[in-house]
């Protein structure tokens, strides 16, 4: 049954995902976190794997909530159902190829879209920074410093707009982040 | 039938090098298809990349799957694009099958709650950086600005669900373009 309700979300997040990269993020964060199957903070963790391991964020990520809920049956289901609407969707436009890049349905429709993506990346950032300077539920870090983070963040949107390569921006923010985790006052 | 069999295999395993190399999905692995596909292949021709690009960018789904499916089908029909899809997924299923059993026994740490940590300032970092460059590639003008802060504060603030913004917004998109056609015949 969880295998059905996995397939069935991931689906979902895959047919409604316009554009690459984070604009799955949105509606991961809605539908994921809305079943209770992954906290904020887990996600958020959970792009960090993503971006240093091989593939799309989309796969990696119903791999992982799939195999955190039912194992190798459960990982199958959610990535075909992520998979599936984009295999069939594009099967589809590749047969009439020409007349889709002609479409001023397609161009309209991706007017409205392209902006509506960005202010929903937007809404993902925000909740975003509630887990960096906002946590809940981590007793652990209780007086861990919000300063550090604030200045980890600070230095790696700078490194970042300095082009560094984003896997070095997350094994550098998390040696900081360990280091101000460890001496941190007790 | 075999020359077909032989060139389902060559793309199943060129989607695999593409899907294993690429880190952080998406537009980093347009240059990888790029080199694959067009320059050592010659499956296509160098110009056809930027209508995958655009025909990924324009229909559901994570760019990666889009476009393999997209150059499978061109090569070889369906099963071409069943093979590459398979291809181009595989790598990150079976990475994030085995790091989703190291990385809940892991989480626990504490020096790894401390490296999240840094991590999601990191993270937050390269979300924003993205969305920055997302919006200098968007489309301008009053109707773009309205979708962009519609969508991020009906998301952020109001709960509204994710679909129903990208439904209304493709809607908006549509309507307008249809319009501004209409009052430049006139």
């Amino acid at each position: 049954m969880i295998c059905l309700e996995l397939f069935v979300t991931f689906f979902k997040i895959g047919l409604f995902t316009i554009g690459g990269g984070y604009a799955m993020l949105p509606l991961i964060q809605a539908d994921v976190q809305a079943h209770g199957w992954m906290t904020a903070e887990e996600l958020v963790n959970f792009i960090a794997v993503s971006e240093s391991t091989p593939g799309p964020f989309a796969v990696n990520v119903s791999t992982y909530v799939g195999a955190e809920l039912a194992g190798l049956p459960g990982a199958l289901c959610a990535t075909l159902g992520v998979v599936l609407p984009s295999f069939l969707i594009i099967l589809l436009v590749a047969r009439f190829y020409a007349a889709f890049r002609a479409s001023a349905a397609v161009s309209g429709a991706m007017s409205g879209l392209r902006p509506a993506v960005i202010g929903m990346i937007g809404a993902a950032a925000v909740s975003v920074g509630q887990t960096v300077f906002a946590p809940d539920g981590v007793q652990a870090l209780a007086g861990y410093p919000l300063a550090c983070s604030l200045a980890i963040f600070v230095l790696m949107a700078f490194l970042t707009h300095r082009k560094l390569h984003p896997i070095a921006i997350i094994l550098l923010s998390a040696l900081l982040g360990i280091a101000a985790g460890c001496l941190r006052p007790m | 039938m075999r020359t077909d069999l032989s060139k389902a295999r060559l793309l199943f395993w060129t989607f695999f090098k593409i899907g294993a190399f690429t880190f952080g999905g998406g537009y980093a692995m347009i240059p990888l298809i790029q080199r694959e596909v067009a320059e050592r292949r010659r499956w296509l021709k160098d110009g056809d990349i930027l209508d995958i690009v655009a025909i990924a960018e324009s229909t559901p789904g994570p760019i990666a799957i889009n476009s393999a499916t997209f150059v499978g089908y061109q090569v070889c029909g369906t099963f071409g694009a069943f093979c590459a899809t398979l291809g181009v997924v595989l790598p990150s299923f079976l990475v994030i099958y085995v790091i989703s059993f190291v990385l809940r026994q892991f989480s626990q740490l504490l020096v790894v709650q401390y490296a999240f940590n840094g991590i999601r300032a990191g993270v937050l970092a390269l979300l924003l950086k993205a969305l920055l460059s997302m919006y200098r590639q968007s489309p301008k003008g009053a109707v773009a600005y309205a979708i962009m802060a519609g969508a991020f504060v009906l998301t952020a603030f109001c709960g509204v669900d994710a679909v129903l913004v990208i439904l209304a917004s493709a809607a908006i998109g549509l309507a307008a373009s249809h319009m501004a056609k209409r009052r430049a015949a006139e």
